[in-house]
């Protein structure tokens, strides 16, 4: 008789007893597992026809639950990093959408102050939890991006710490100690336009373009609330062009599998339809409609940033954070990071071959030494195996020239 | 005739606001660039004239365009050519005055005055505004404006509107009305009220609605309509009233006695003195 139920190798009161501990739903009692398992479905009467049923019933269905369960000991993590011109609404709608304050004692530059200021890149980390579920979130900013008189190649200190993560990741899934890998790739970029234009500018084209082989581009239209509905439709329509017609690859959502219901299909068009998303934010609470709701007060009404009549902000949030996160994350693993490392991968054994001397540009040494070990190896035993052979025939004429 | 400038990057609501001011369409709204069009390389200086009528009083309105201004990735020197553009009016002006003959009314093409619109970041100023008021602010009248506004709410707007005027003057950027040329005392007191609600916050819109049973000018959005001629909304009428109503006379009389005269001592000193022009001393200019 087979044992059933999670991993368990041991007799069956050792089943039974792990099975108890693992889902408190299943009262413990008798011996076999199968009785156990017959308990797990207790609500359903037991008839004859059940019992073939469970006789076929072998419990790895309830995989999701241990997945779920260790995941939520382990806690998640999400690394977010917003990018634009200052004065976009980036530290507002971040605060909006994660309800925290992470900017509380953020100083502003006076533009004098800005004039020599290149790029930075500053990282700001929280741990927030939610219904038992740890989430370390790590934002990263971009304080001067774009507000330069000469923006030429401002993007780059933002390609290189993007290239940094990942070079640090694949050094450190290459080494030795492979326990605590700390995953610091950037799993998503909101990208702000501003509403002012026509449409993409030039750094806006260059940025994406430079970044959407590396990371998750989610464009977004900033400060919405100053465009009028059709302004907003306008400039949707006309950036989705320009984005097509630039070739800038930005963050697909997945398909919908073919056996969602029609109501969950027409949704997710909606939602496609839409971007990219036209967000407003706030740090403010105001009163609207005997509510309070977090918004904008001005004399002409009141915006309300989860009104989905006013802004996109409620779509970018369920899709950021409650359908796609993890989605998010694996396109970084399984396309942009991949890419990386297969490119990296490429220039080292290209320079390997260039020039046979051990130097490479990218100190990952541990991944060739064995190589070189492998072959020293190799050429060892090949000169023992010639040698043994040389002795061979040398043994074997003089037993040729003893014969004769 | 009275020649009106206006800058800066595009999709700020100049051509919108323009046509506000005057009633009419006097600016031809560019509805985005064309499909085929890109964005132009270098500025642009593009210009339109109109002859406006008001009460039998005939205007003739020049408004000078600079489309693709701060566009581009490297804009460095992207003043250079408004700067020469306002210099060559200059140039034009002296050159008929020192004529030996003269026409009786020269024709005047020098720029009146420079609506610089200011980006509502609800930061600061931006680098590019800072390096082209500098260098412009002693040539041309400058007045600077917040374009669309109506992403601010009123604290936003007051906070920076204050921020932009000690940028202003710490950068020692004199915008018109420049403090040195009041007149006198009345002068002095009028246009320090003036000073002290500059920027104007703007909201420019050639649409009109029905609010509280009138037909107004504005923007309709989905949590209100924004009244472009409502003080409590913003502050065009008071930039209408101001720029066309009581100031339109100094503005001509602020070019023609002190940047006009600046610029010709300017040139005077060089070249040790200008002479009458033919044509040989063409090429010395």
């Amino acid at each position: 008789m087979c044992q059933l139920g999670p991993a368990s190798s041991g007799s069956g009161s050792e089943g039974e007893a792990s099975l108890s501990r693992r889902f408190p739903e299943i009262e413990g009692g008798s011996r076999s597992n199968m009785t156990a398992n017959i308990r797990y479905k207790s609500r359903i009467p037991v008839k004859t026809e059940d019992s073939i049923e469970e006789k076929q019933y072998v419990g790895f269905a309830t995989l999701p639950n241990q997945v779920h369960r260790k995941s939520v000991k382990k806690g998640f993590d999400f690394t977010l990093m917003v990018a634009g011109e200052s004065g976009m609404g980036k530290s507002t709608l971040v605060n909006s959408l994660f309800l925290t304050d992470l900017y509380k004692d953020r100083k502003l530059l006076n533009a004098e102050e800005r004039i020599n200021q290149t790029v930075e890149i500053i990282k700001h980390t929280v741990d927030i939890e939610e219904k038992g579920v740890k989430l370390k979130l790590t934002i990263v900013d971009t304080p001067g991006f774009g507000d330069a008189v000469n923006n030429n190649e401002c993007w780059k200190p933002i390609t290189d710490y993007i290239d940094q993560q990942f070079e640090q990741y694949f050094r450190d899934e290459s080494g030795l100690n492979r326990k605590n890998i700390q995953d610091n790739r950037v799993h998503c970029c909101l990208y702000f336009i501003p509403p002012f234009g026509h449409g993409l500018r030039p750094v806006d084209v260059e940025f994406m373009k430079a970044l959407h082989e590396k990371v998750n581009i989610i464009p977004l239209i900033a400060k919405a609330d100053c465009l009028t509905p059709n302004e907003i439709k306008k400039l949707k329509d006309r950036i989705r062009e320009e984005i097509d017609k630039f070739g800038i690859k930005v963050y697909q959502f997945p398909e919908c599998d073919s056996d969602e219901d029609e109501e969950f299909k027409q949704l997710d068009k909606e939602l496609k339809e839409c971007t990219p998303f036209a967000v407003i934010g706030s740090n403010t609470v105001v009163e609207a409609r005997g509510q309070r709701v977090r918004g904008r007060l001005y004399p002409w009404g009141i915006v309300e940033v989860e009104n989905q009549s006013h802004c996109d902000f409620v779509k970018l949030r369920n899709m950021l954070i409650r359908s796609h996160m993890h989605d998010l994350k694996d396109v970084t693993c399984d396309v942009h990071y991949e890419n990386y490392r297969a490119q990296c991968i490429q220039e080292m054994t290209s320079k390997l071959a260039q020039d046979n001397r051990m130097e490479s540009p990218i100190p990952i040494l541990p991944l060739s030494t064995p190589d070189v070990e492998t072959e020293k190896l190799i050429k060892m035993k090949d000169e023992e195996l010639k040698r043994m052979q040389e002795m061979l025939n040398k043994m074997q004429q003089q037993m040729h020239e003893k014969d004769q | 005739m009275t020649k009106f400038y206006f800058f800066c990057h595009s999709g700020l609501g100049k051509s919108t606001l323009v046509n506000t001011l005057f009633k009419s369409q006097v600016s031809r709204k560019s509805a985005g660039w064309a499909r085929d069009e890109k964005i132009p390389k270098t500025v642009d200086i593009k210009s339109v004239s109109h002859v406006i009528e008001e009460g039998g009083v005939k205007m003739k309105l020049t408004i000078v365009d600079t489309p693709g201004f701060g566009d581009q990735i490297n804009n460095d020197n992207c003043w250079e050519p408004i700067s020469k553009y306002i210099n060559e009016q200059y140039e034009k002006f002296l050159k008929e005055e020192v004529n030996i003959t003269r026409k009786k009314r020269i024709p005047d093409t020098r720029v009146h005055c420079c609506l610089y619109f200011i980006s509502p970041t609800g930061h600061t100023l931006r680098q590019l505004d800072l390096e082209f008021m500098k260098r412009l602010s002693h040539s041309v009248n400058i007045i600077p404006v917040i374009a669309k506004s109506d992403t601010m709410t009123v604290e936003e707007k007051q906070e920076f509107k204050q921020r932009v005027r000690k940028e202003l003057e710490t950068n020692g950027i004199e915008f018109y009305p420049q403090k040195e040329f009041d007149d006198d005392m009345e002068d002095k007191s009028d246009n320090d009220k003036i000073r002290e609600a500059m920027p104007f916050a703007v909201v420019g819109s050639d649409k009109e609605y029905q609010v509280n049973g009138k037909r107004v000018l504005g923007r309709k959005t989905a949590w209100g309509i924004v009244e472009v001629e409502n003080p409590n909304h913003c502050e065009f009428a008071q930039l209408r009233d101001f720029l066309i109503r009581s100031h339109l006379q100094d503005l001509k009389e602020v070019t023609h006695n002190i940047h006009y005269e600046t610029y010709r001592a300017k040139r005077l000193n060089e070249n040790g003195g200008l002479h009458p022009i033919c044509d040989t001393q063409e090429s010395n200019l």
